[in-house]
């Protein structure tokens, strides 16, 4: 791999750049790894590094049945935070936020990661209790917020409107170490690192069934033919239910649509990260000055990776209400994805009830800015068989009813 | 956006006058159940990529619940029936094995 | 000048109405139907920007909303709108406008410095550096790419403008009003159905009545009218101009943006649903990629054309053509025919005989085939071209002074609105197009297309496929050409646009591909192509096909990437329409809410009710005014407006039964004319809601709910009887907006409702938890003896239109007692006093009533509740659950909200272990100090002992474990 950096560039510059190689080996699959990872998102990518780099394992196949960080890593609103109310998910939010904050370095590859910011807004007085509730919290478990007056948020974000009429703004919870970063850096920085470390990124590759045997798992099979393997990961987020279906297990999930869309760009007029809870919209400018916008999902099944436009209005009418200099502003382009929403809307890392077999999704609306820490308990777990990290996630928790339930404190989209 | 036919109204409605309620038919296990049952019912579900019988009221208009058969994959729809009844009528399960 | 404004022509204009506008500092005259652009063309001015990356000077290239480069800032103030294209935006007199992305000046922009640096700043270059050192990416690189970003300014002032959503439904959408739209409007119109016709520009026609084409033997101009003249005398046709057709969504979902003219509101938004949409949305010319295509002057060929015939400008004395087909040919044609030179055609084919060439070859221009462009001459503005083989390298064969170039790389059907439900596109060699795949339509709720295309938007370009007439000339085919020439070799591939906005070249492309970016999505993504404003539609086509040609792989298998709405942009005004200020929610109020107003109430939003927070006197602080609210009702008496609470009817025979599945008590057993407090709980078994029960016939109790329960538990109510109990016979009715409901509350409130006269309220008739119906000065009443505050307390449910009647009554007959109304806050202050719990305090959705205190609420003696099951899992019976107590602090301050006990350690994460919370804290008034509920592990058994709490700045504040019910502990007062 030829490490990026300034002197790389300059003096590529001098021979037209022929000199840069391939980002990932394309390659021909074995027909045998240690372990298989089906999906090659953020999360799938960084499962797979942190295999390599934590463990030592990397006789490691990612499967990807289209482009790699095609699916969510490619579609989200690309915000990080980790103001989180319960222990686990503070946890393992915090450690993918502090991975964040050096991932640049680590992978050779700059993410962007832009430490800006991410205030969520508290409108109503139930919603300043939790807020105040999350940042008790939060200081015991090692993640910097703080609840902060309505004064200071008009300063952080002088485009807000405070006022209302309608839901006046009472306050609202920072997190200052918060922020965003480049949604297909991310994918692509580990995927360059994972190839750089011989494992295999199987592109194009679809699995169309896995074997499970006495033993547990013994191999998959796809577009490319079939891939035996010693230990499954199924990292496929909205498609999860589909492989769980092959390897003969359900999962307490439901697949929905989630949009987001970006406005055409302007020069910089926003800093920070807003959450806007009560009227259901989120906010952000990228450095491209393109205003970025989401919201909550569709509330109903759908695999097209498309949405009701309703939802977007109702969106673009809370933001357009909370900042109005946006009205003038020109939807640029909107899209969709499918999420995996769990029944405590808290993701799932866990063994399975077959051996070898281990899954992590129903990350819902939340999967972007846990991408480290989501691949490096994971990791740690299909490595291992135990991990402090995803101890809580286990599948089991919803028989025993040990909810996990952001909903207090979660934003408009986990 | 969806537009699915109010089996109660005999109309064919926006989905913004609907409030979606999840996968239809399930069997609720209560007291007396084992753990497995009561997780199945409560959780586990299909979340088929396909056709699928889905739980809609119609929330701003007469206030009933129906099922409606519709393929997540592709939107399309088979067929919707009131919710009062514990199966999905032949002739809207036909259509769905048709499609897939 | 090179640019100006011809004496003759110009169809769309009147120039009889003259303008002036202002463009950066020139003054710009005009005409009535010109638009920004051909108004500063006509001027003589060609730079209207700067392009993102590298800062390059631009100017306009296309004539319609694919225009990429000439973006500029319009109007002032509360109407200034950033990125406006200048080519679809009219021309008004006054109006002022300026280029964007420029410092100091459009014309000397520092930005250029990039330009010099495009070497070092290739596709991509951001993710190869900025990587140390590391504190500098957030306090320098990227500060400085944020201010060197975006294009236009942001607005500082709110929107002065307003804008309007309407509905259509029809049985045909067509989208598109050129001729193949306006015939497909006419044959639907005479099949009878509803029909509605949108055109994104205020003229009709599209491109033949530039192109002089004839159609059914008239000319172009005159069929269109008659089609139009025809098609507004129908009753059930609607042409909508100015209208673009944004997106088209599943089941027929098609959002319409209007532009729309005068002192109303500034855009309309359709919310149309059609039975079928055709698209008749036409076709775009594609570029051709050469070193400096993207040199201001340069513009398509059919742009150029448009600009002539449309507006009466020319946009150059002296015009190279460029072209790899037939239809740059008639650009020809036109200039020549405005009086203006056509120095040379290049034409790339290596030979082409159609009836165009021949006509242009017969009006004596140079006609040179298998050549191309190697480099345009010139840097702000064209001076020339530098000509080559289109077989070779580059190599300079000719220089042809000219000021103009108009290229033409062939065309791309506008498939959009075919793609964004799932249509598909099939690659057709011949015409080096996607066309619709007519066989794989976007599917509809019925499973069958809902989309056609036609025209030149299903690549029938020559509209012969139409079932009107439409003159055809013979035409030679097009040769594909990707790249001009075909060798070109780095230096001149790392000048050739095919993103002329986000400055993507060739080069950046063939880099994606060397590096490994083969999806052309991946490819798109890291070159930025086609993420632009104008969304790749120049460019896609041109940048795909180098991709093919650089994996070397045929250009279907490398596809497109995914079409999205909108078609052009839209104003998030427009979206957010109506709804904002006063409007954006519906707002609810109680029949006592302008009273409360009038009160100085202080308003709290409740969902989407407002309720009186407290009502603060004078320049009494809010804590005062719930202070004294709450000595008022605790000493004397009080009065709430409690209207908001659901009340929901459920009746019929099998309604006890039905109650009781919903309650975790058994409700069936509760005599007529009493009250039971109830708690309900989801099949995860935790609580959803609480509320007081009434019994009011044998088979009707009256269930209360939350404020801003009633729709969620009514719903919660039809779920169960229309899914799983359908046999049996209950009926639900949502009561809440039909009565009005007020609280009297305190030692003298019995003597207040004596006054008022009309029902016996004493302690034997109506004794604590019993309800009784009457009248209250004269009005019917029901009355409720039941109590959140713990003093003598009757709650009043009068019908909703004689609420304010009743409110004035009690106020009355309370006057003299001091009566004072009083607002939520005392409300919850008051039954924090008393350790009552609130849904949505003590509990946040995973609360048991086990967890509360709530054991006796829970009936022993049924099999089966709604939760039941739920609340035997593991760890709803873990004795380490956390349970309900009151807190008191040592010093008597009050506990911060939210705050965690803590307990001994860190768990595995490293975060520190706790072991209790603050669920409920306020100061309390009657009592003196801060009081607390809470929920903390084994609660109950741990009377006494003292817990360290987490304050602010790392401080903690001792509390003790004590009671949660602080006064009048033996509930002598609830029960006078």
């Amino acid at each position: 791999m030829r490490r990026h950096s300034v002197f790389a560039i300059a003096r590529e510059a001098m021979r037209d750049h022929t000199g840069w190689p391939r980002a990932w080996a394309r390659v021909e699959p074995r027909d045998r790894y240690d372990v298989v990872i089906v999906g090659a998102g953020g999360h799938g990518l960084a499962t797979a590094y942190y295999l390599g780099k934590n463990h030592g394992i990397t006789d490691v196949a990612v499967v990807e049945k289209g482009w790699l960080g095609g699916g969510n890593t490619g579609r989200n609103t690309t915000i990080i935070r980790s103001n989180y109310l319960q222990d686990p998910s503070a946890a393992i939010y915090e450690k993918a936020r502090s991975l964040y904050e050096t991932l640049s370095q680590d992978l050779n590859y700059n993410v962007m990661f832009s430490p800006r910011g991410v205030l969520m807004l508290a409108q109503t007085h139930h919603e300043v209790r939790g807020y105040q509730r999350t940042a008790h919290a939060n200081g015991l478990q090692g993640v910097r917020t703080e609840w902060i007056g309505p004064g200071r948020v008009k300063e952080l974000c002088p485009i807000m409107n405070i006022e209302g009429p309608r839901y006046p703004v009472l306050g609202g919870l920072w997190q200052s170490r918060g922020g965003t970063a480049r949604h297909d850096a991310v994918a692509w920085g580990y995927a360059r690192a994972c190839s750089d470390m011989g494992m295999h990124i199987l592109q194009s590759t679809e699995v169309t069934g896995i074997e499970t045997g006495p033993g547990g798992v013994q191999a998959v099979n796809t577009t490319r033919g079939r891939i035996a393997c010693g230990k499954l990961g199924l990292v496929a987020a909205g498609h999860s239910s589909v492989l769980a279906d092959m390897a003969g297990f359900r999962l307490p999930l439901e697949s929905v649509p989630l949009q987001a869309l970006v406005s055409e760009p302007i020069k910089p007029c926003m800093d920070i990260v807003v959450m806007a809870n009560t009227v259901h919209g989120y906010l952000s400018q990228s450095d491209k000055g393109e205003m970025v916008i989401g919201g909550g999902t569709d509330g109903y099944a759908g695999y097209t990776q498309r949405g009701s436009f309703h939802h977007v209005e109702e969106t673009v009418r809370a933001l357009v209400e909370t900042f109005p200099i946006l009205s003038r502003l020109k939807m640029l382009r909107q899209w969709g994805g499918i999420v995996d929403v769990t029944g405590d809307r808290s993701p799932i890392l866990s063994k399975t009830p077959v051996d070898g077999v281990f899954i992590n999704c129903g990350w819902g609306t939340g999967g972007f800015k846990a991408i480290p820490g989501s691949g490096f308990g994971f990791a740690e777990l299909m490595a291992t068989g135990a991990s402090p990290l995803c101890a809580a996630f286990g599948l089991d928790r919803f028989r025993e009813g040990r909810f996990i339930d952001e909903s207090v404190a979660a934003g408009v989209a986990h | 956006m969806l537009s699915l036919h109010c089996p109660h109204c005999d109309l064919t409605v926006e989905e913004t006058e609907l409030s979606p309620g999840g996968e239809a038919h399930l069997t609720r296990h209560g007291p007396g159940s084992d753990d497995d049952s009561f997780e199945e019912y409560l959780f586990l579900r299909p979340n088929l990529k396909g056709p699928t019988l889905e739980r809609w009221r119609h929330a701003y208009g007469c206030g009933k619940w129906f099922i409606a058969a519709r393929d997540t994959a592709t939107m399309q729809v088979f067929g919707t029936y009131p919710a009062q009844r514990g199966d999905c009528p032949p002739e809207i399960r036909d259509r769905m094995e048709g499609a897939t | 000048m090179t640019t100006r404004r011809l004496e003759r022509g110009g169809r769309l204009l009147n120039r009889a109405r003259p303008l002036g506008m202002r463009f950066d500092a020139y003054y710009v005259r005009a005409f009535e139907g010109d638009t920004l652009a051909s108004a500063i063309l006509a001027n003589g001015h060609r730079l209207l920007g700067r392009s993102f990356k590298y800062h390059r000077p631009r100017s306009v290239v296309a004539s319609g909303p694919e225009e990429p480069n000439a973006l500029l800032g319009v109007g002032e103030g509360g109407r200034f709108t950033p990125n406006v294209r200048a080519t679809t935006e009219p021309a008004r007199d006054r109006l002022v406008c300026r280029s964007q992305n420029a410092w100091p000046s459009l014309d000397t922009d520092v930005g250029i410095v990039n330009d010099w640096m495009a070497k070092g700043l290739p596709a991509g270059f951001y993710y190869k550096t900025f990587l140390s050192p590391r504190p500098f990416w957030k306090h320098v690189f990227e500060p400085f790419i944020r201010r060197a970003a975006g294009l236009g300014e942001a607005p500082s002032e709110p929107d002065a403008d307003t804008y309007e959503t309407t509905y259509a439904f029809c049985d045909t959408l067509v989208v598109g009003g050129g001729i193949a739209g306006l015939a497909a409007a006419k044959d639907a119109a005479d099949r009878g159905d509803r029909v509605i016709l949108v055109e994104q520009n205020a003229h009709w026609g599209g491109r033949a009545p530039v192109d002089g084409d004839v159609v059914e033997g008239q000319a172009a101009e005159d069929w269109v009218r008659d089609a139009l003249r025809t098609l507004d005398a129908s009753e059930n046709v609607t042409c909508i101009p100015s209208c673009q057709a944004a997106g088209v969504y599943d089941h027929g979902y098609v959002l319409l943006n209007e532009r729309l003219d005068g002192d109303g509101p500034r855009e309309r938004l359709w919310r149309v649903r059609a039975g079928r949409v055709v698209v008749a949305t036409g076709a775009l010319e594609r570029p051709l990629s050469f070193a400096g295509n993207d040199v201001p002057g340069v513009m398509l060929a059919s742009a150029v054309r448009d600009y002539v015939v449309n507006w009466g400008v020319s946009p150059g004395e002296r015009t190279v053509i460029v072209t790899n087909n037939d239809d740059a040919y008639r650009t020809a044609l036109t200039l020549l025919n405005a009086g203006l030179e056509v120095r040379a055609i290049l034409d790339a084919r290596p030979k082409a005989d159609g009836a165009l060439s021949r006509r242009v070859a017969e009006r004596g221009v140079d006609i040179q085939m298998g050549r191309g462009v190697a480099k345009v001459l010139g840097g702000k503005t064209v001076t020339g071209v530098a000509t080559c083989a289109q077989s070779g390298e580059g190599e300079v064969l000719q220089t042809i002074e000219c000021d103009a170039v108009a290229m033409s790389g062939g065309w791309s059907p506008v498939v959009h609105l075919w793609s964004h439900c799932g249509g598909k596109l099939q690659w057709d060699a011949g015409r080096a197009m996607f066309v619709p795949d007519a066989d794989r339509p976007p599917l509809g709720a019925d499973g069958t297309g809902f989309v056609t295309t036609t025209g030149a938007a299903s690549g029938d370009l020559t509209l012969a496929g139409l079932a009107v007439d439409v003159a055809q000339h013979a035409t030679a085919p097009i040769l594909p050409v990707w790249q001009m020439p075909e060798g070109a070799p780095h230096a001149l591939r790392a000048k050739s646009f095919l993103d002329f906005q986000n400055d993507v070249k060739v080069s950046d492309v063939r880099l994606a591909a060397q590096e490994g970016f083969e999806s052309v999505e991946h490819a798109k993504r890291y070159t930025t192509l086609g993420m632009a404003t104008d969304q790749g539609k120049l460019s896609n086509i041109n940048g795909l096909a180098i991709l093919s040609d650089a994996l070397g792989q045929p250009i279907p298998q490398t596809g497109t990437t995914t079409f999205r709405p909108p078609w052009t942009p839209v104003t998030l005004g427009a979206l957010a329409g109506e709804a904002a200020g006063e409007l954006f929610q519906p707002l609810r109020r109680t029949p006592m809410h302008e009273r409360h107003e009038q009160a100085g109430a202080f308003w709290e939003p409740v969902g989407r009710w407002r309720r009186p927070y407290c009502f603060p006197q004078g320049k009494e602080s809010h804590a005062d005014a719930v202070a004294r609210e709450i000595a008022a009702t605790r000493n004397g008496v009080g009065m709430l407006d409690a209207s908001t609470l659901g009340k929901l009817r459920v009746s019929g025979p099998d309604a006890g039964r039905f109650v009781d599945m919903l309650y975790t008590n058994m409700m069936s057993n509760l005599g007529v004319g009493r009250c039971r407090y109830g708690l309900m709980c989801d099949e995860n078994g935790f609580l959803i809601d609480d509320g007081v029960v009434a019994r009011l016939s044998d088979d009707v109790w009256l269930c209360h709910t939350t404020t801003g329960g009633a729709e969620r538990i009514h719903g919660w109510m039809e779920d169960w009887l229309q899914t799983e109990w359908f046999d049996w016979q209950v009926h639900v009715v949502d009561l809440t907006e039909q009565f009005a409901q007020i609280a009297v509350v305190g030692p003298k409130a019995r003597t207040v409702l004596e006054r008022l006269g009309g029902m016996d309220v004493s302690r034997d008739t109506l004794p604590f938890m019993r309800w009784s119906a009457g009248t209250l000065a004269g009005i019917p009443v029901r009355v409720f003896r039941i109590s959140f505050s713990g003093e003598l307390s009757y709650e009043i449910a009068v019908p909703a239109n004689h609420g304010l009647e009743l409110w004035d009554a009690i106020a009355a007959a309370g006057a003299d007692l001091g009566i004072t109304p009083y607002g939520t806050e005392a409300l919850h202050v008051m039954r924090a006093e008393k350790g009552f719990v609130m849904i949505g305090d003590e509990t946040d959705g995973t609360i048991i009533p086990q967890d509360l205190g709530l054991d006796w609420a829970i009936s022993k003696k049924k099999d089966d509740f709604l939760g039941k099951r739920g609340q035997q899992r593991t760890h709803m019976t873990d004795p380490d659950r956390w349970k309900l107590v009151g807190l008191r602090t040592l010093d008597g301050s009050v506990l911060p909200d939210g705050a965690y006990a803590l307990d001994e350690g860190r768990n595995e994460n490293g975060q520190r272990k706790v072991q209790g919370r603050v669920t409920s804290t306020y100061r309390s008034p009657t009592l003196g100090h801060g009081i607390a509920m809470g929920l903390v592990r084994r609660g109950p058994d741990r009377m006494g002992q003292v817990l360290f709490f987490t304050g602010s700045r790392g401080k903690t504040i001792d509390a003790e474990i004590v009671s949660p019910v602080f006064y009048d502990p033996d509930g002598e007062k609830q029960d006078a």
